[in-house]
């Protein structure tokens, strides 16, 4: 993968000794959370306010979410895995850990798309309510960045299987697992907010 | 570029046990909320529990799949800050659309 | 110690041939080099700020005389909107924006900014975004709902057309562009400074761009939601904003200022920091209490965050929210109150000179304080329920936007353009400029805090005669077009400085910080050798600076290589966006196609080849 810092005769000085990218995406992060917070506040605020049906108590499938919710918290064991892998240069098992984050956030989202489906068959639409509205569009948002997530670590997958990525890339497959867990950090948090505290 | 220690030394990194341990608390963490979810007994203080516990999966998370536990204290700040604002703003609008006085929308 | 200066020879791969800005088009949209970004940032950010003032004539024009038939009262309504929205995004950021490019690594000491190729995005998404909003003017419109469109009255309902669905797709393009910038200045900042320039030896104008670029990363998120709150009611027919299903409409009023207050200072911490530059290079006399100027940066960026329903004291929050959001906003005053103090302190006792970047700085002091009181009339609920949506509010807005901010613009601009273009500007332009858009700028707005308590409402398109409104609106229009030639003195001035001003050598103010140890313009890679600071004024301290950063002996430094990716991704958004515009399936579609596959030529491109 690419470099960051403007090249210096220096060497790659940082003032901190710390790693540009890895600042980078700490920052990015920070910003994240002033959007899932904005994106929480309106469900937040909207909550008990539609006035047509269907209301969330008829719709959320506890157990279900539970389980998708268990296999999305996994997923981040499997990126830590695929990272400590990845540092000491045990490529066999970091192509494993990150397919299997791939694949683990794959289920998750096929889980949501289920489950988007299924409210719409029960006449939930994105304009049909309040509730409609907010929930789509907040965890609509939330599996729109999975499914960036998956995307990248497919391709570090696909530069692994190729040879490409090994311990001299550790830094890229570690900021990858920061955003992979902050999402996973974002759905402890709507998980709760949306499917636990219903009312 | 491979950046993985510091200027001082080694960076800790939690051992694969730890991780399988996390990982672990979330899982029971995450079956006792459905729990207490189900269980009427607990309503009235259903709410200060689950913010409790995804709490503490939320830090578990962060600290030790994020590294945020061994890491510089300059990326602690620069998670926490903006959290804060987050926290705050997210409150502050609760408190204004009376979801703690349990009242009307203003302007509604 | 031979701080010689190098002639300008750029290496291979930054494509040019010779000098440092020359080199065909292909050459600046491939660029990465901070200053040749800042500089396409600048021609940008001045090229919208005489479009936006343009639109504030042609409002003046129509309001010189009661029942005016100049303007209808359709294309007034875009006038306004555009106004506003063309000066904030489009005009004072990237100005702000172009000094962060141009400035913010030469005074830490670096060659560029830690992600050189984001910066470049930051600019086309910019440039792009600002084409598209104002590409309205051709399809059907500008925006017409005012800057902060309100809800519903930007409902499909009260809306149709497509204007604000340019309105809400451009403001979310500039906000990727600003959220990336802002990303970039905070890395930049944090690692790329020189050895020994901890944090509290930084320059202001950096500390600013610091502190600016956080209120950044999280304001821009809040008005982000509100616009696709918005966007989602428009295209898909949800009801965000629709009383009749439960939506409420203040909560695209709390969304907005929850941006809109931190963007307020967005647009002015940046300029307090150039004063705090300029003022001390003038009095040649380091700056007066500099960790309180530093924390009270900090603390109105913080303070920010929690004042944002002051521009809602009359929606029927209650007593209860007013008193909280009033009590904060008054205390804002106290940060920005302490700043002025320390710049009046710096002076004092010090060795004036007075040129044109200290009169602009002087200025800026001036008519901020004047802004500033009417802030703390607005900042009382009560009398705010006096003030709010009248000429008043205009008054002070402009007050602090134009003859604060844009004020210490021209400061930054008279004193750091022989840096950037090696040429000095005419002193006797100069101050003809400061004085006569002095008397013009007051002309122009004082009458309005007048006619704002008088009771002239604002956003309307006329007034009826009797009301004793005509002889501050006819001040005002004449003041503005005073105002409007006073701008064009200081663009003869830059046309005939770069013709025939005065050769500007590495110094030419005798400044403190680490841009003037190097040539005028600065060479392509900044500083032969990387410098060592040891203190807070390096150019001030005994013996100067202890390396020799322009030493021809030591090796030229390789700079990152140009790169067409972020422009291309640019284009992907903007084509994205247009699909969204024209609710074209098969356009998004592309746009996004070429997003995903410019974002993977450019992860696959090394930086330096």
């Amino acid at each position: 993968m690419t470099d960051d810092a403007a090249a210096t005769a220096e060497g790659h000085y940082t003032s901190t000794g710390l790693p540009n990218r890895k600042l980078l995406m700490w920052t990015f992060i920070g910003s994240e959370c002033m959007l899932f917070g904005s994106l929480i506040m309106t469900y937040l605020v909207y909550r008990g306010r539609s006035i047509t049906g269907p209301y969330p108590e008829e719709l959320l499938n506890i157990p279900f979410i539970t389980v998708t919710t268990f296999v999305l918290l996994m997923s981040s064991l499997m990126m830590v895995l695929a990272l400590a892998a990845v540092q000491r240069n045990d490529m066999r098992q970091g192509k494993l850990w990150l397919l299997m984050t791939a694949l683990l956030g794959t289920v998750f989202l096929g889980g949501q798309v289920y489950e988007f489906s299924h409210f719409l068959h029960e006449g939930l639409g994105l304009s049909t309510n309040l509730f409609g509205a907010s929930f789509y569009l907040l965890t609509g948002t939330h599996g729109a960045h999975v499914f960036v997530g998956v995307l990248w670590l497919l391709s570090l997958f696909v530069l692994a299987v190729r040879g490409r990525l090994d311990a001299r890339h550790a830094e890229t497959v570690e900021i990858t697992g920061l955003y992979w867990h902050f999402v996973d950090v974002v759905w402890i948090v709507l998980f709760t907010l949306i499917y636990l505290l219903v009312s | 570029m491979e950046h993985a220690t510091n200027e001082h030394g080694h960076v800790e990194h939690a051992s694969v046990r730890t991780y399988l341990g996390v990982a672990a608390a979330l899982g029971i963490i995450t079956a006792v909320e459905v729990m207490v979810f189900y269980i009427e007994a607990l309503h009235p203080v259903l709410v200060p529990i689950l913010l409790t516990l995804s709490a503490a999966k939320f830090v578990l998370v962060v600290g030790f799949f994020m590294h945020l536990k061994y890491d510089a204290r300059l990326f602690r700040g620069l998670f926490v800050g903006p959290l804060a604002v987050a926290i705050a703003i997210i409150l502050a609008m609760l408190a204004l659309y009376g979801v703690f006085t349990g009242g009307g929308a203003p302007g509604a | 110690m031979a701080a010689t200066e190098t002639a300008a020879r750029p290496a291979s791969g930054t494509g040019t041939r010779e000098g440092t800005y020359a080199g065909g088009l292909v050459s600046w949209l491939t660029t990465v080099d901070h200053k040749r970004i800042g500089i396409m940032y600048a021609v940008f950010a001045f090229s919208f700020f005489l479009l936006g003032g343009l639109e504030a004539l042609l409002i003046r024009l129509q309001l010189g005389s009661p029942e005016n038939t100049l303007i209808d009262p359709d294309l007034y309504n875009q006038l306004f909107t555009m106004h506003g929205t063309t000066m904030v995004f489009l005009a004072i950021m990237p100005l702000s924006a172009a000094f962060f490019n141009f400035m913010v690594p030469l005074q830490i000491g670096a060659r560029d900014v830690a992600f050189p190729r984001l910066n470049a995005f930051s600019l086309w998404v910019f440039v792009l975004g600002a084409l598209f909003l104002n590409a309205s003017f051709l399809f059907g419109g500008a925006p017409d709902a005012g800057w902060f469109g309100y809800a519903n009255l930007t409902s499909t309902q009260y809306s149709p057309g497509m204007r604000i669905d340019f309105w809400v797709l451009g403001l979310q393009i500039l906000g990727v562009s600003s959220i990336a910038a802002a990303l970039n200045f905070i890395v930049t900042i944090i690692n790329l400074r020189a050895p020994g320039m901890s944090l509290m030896r930084m320059p202001l104008f950096t500390w600013m761009t610091f502190v600016t670029s956080f209120l950044l990363i999280l304001a821009f998120p809040a008005i982000t939601v509100g616009l696709v709150l918005l966007m989602f009611d428009r295209t898909f027919g949800t009801s965000f904003f629709n009383p009749a299903a439960g939506g409420d409409v203040l909560l695209w009023q709390h969304l907005f200022w929850i941006f809109g207050h931190p963007e307020v200072y967005i647009l002015l911490l940046p300029s307090l920091g150039i004063i705090s530059e300029v003022i001390p290079t003038f009095s040649r006399k380091p700056l007066f209490g500099y960790p309180f100027v530093v924390y009270s940066g900090i603390l109105i960026a913080f303070l920010g965050f929690g004042v944002w329903a002051h521009h809602m004291f009359a929606v029927g929050l209650g007593p209860i929210a007013n008193t909280v959001f009033s009590a904060t906003t008054m205390l804002i005053a106290i940060p920005t109150g302490v700043k002025i103090f320390n710049w009046i302190a710096t002076m004092w006792g010090g060795s004036l000179r007075f040129k044109t970047p200290l009169y602009f700085a002087v200025g800026f002091i001036a008519m901020f304080i004047i802004g500033g009181l009417s802030g703390i009339m607005h900042s009382s609920a009560a009398s705010d329920l006096q003030q709010t949506d009248s000429y008043f509010v205009v008054a002070h807005i402009h007050y602090v936007l134009f003859g604060g901010v844009m004020f210490a613009l021209f400061s930054g601009i008279y004193y750091w353009f022989p840096k950037i273009t090696g040429k000095m500007l005419s002193e006797g332009i100069g101050k003809l400029h400061f004085w006569l858009m002095l008397l013009a700028f007051n002309l122009t707005f004082f009458p309005q805090h007048l006619l704002g308590l008088h009771g002239m409402p604002r956003r309307t398109f006329t007034y009826q005669e009797g009301l004793g409104f005509e002889a501050m609106n006819l001040m005002s229009t004449v003041g503005s077009l005073v105002l409007g030639f006073s701008i064009l003195i200081f663009l003869w001035n830059v046309v005939v400085s770069l013709r025939k001003g005065a050769k500007a050598g590495p110094d030419p103010w005798g400044g403190a910080t680490l841009e003037w140890a190097i040539a005028s313009p600065p060479p392509h890679y900044n500083f032969r050798r990387l410098p060592r600071v040891h203190s807070r004024d390096p150019l001030w301290a005994e013996g100067g600076l202890d390396v020799a950063v322009n030493d021809p002996e030591a090796p030229e430094p390789h700079m990152p290589s140009p790169s067409l990716w972020p422009f291309i991704l640019a284009v992907g958004i903007i084509v994205a966006a247009t699909g969204g515009l024209t609710h074209s399936v098969p356009l998004a579609l592309a746009g996004a196609a070429v997003v995903v596959a410019s974002t993977y030529g450019w992860a696959f491109q090394p930086l330096e080849r």
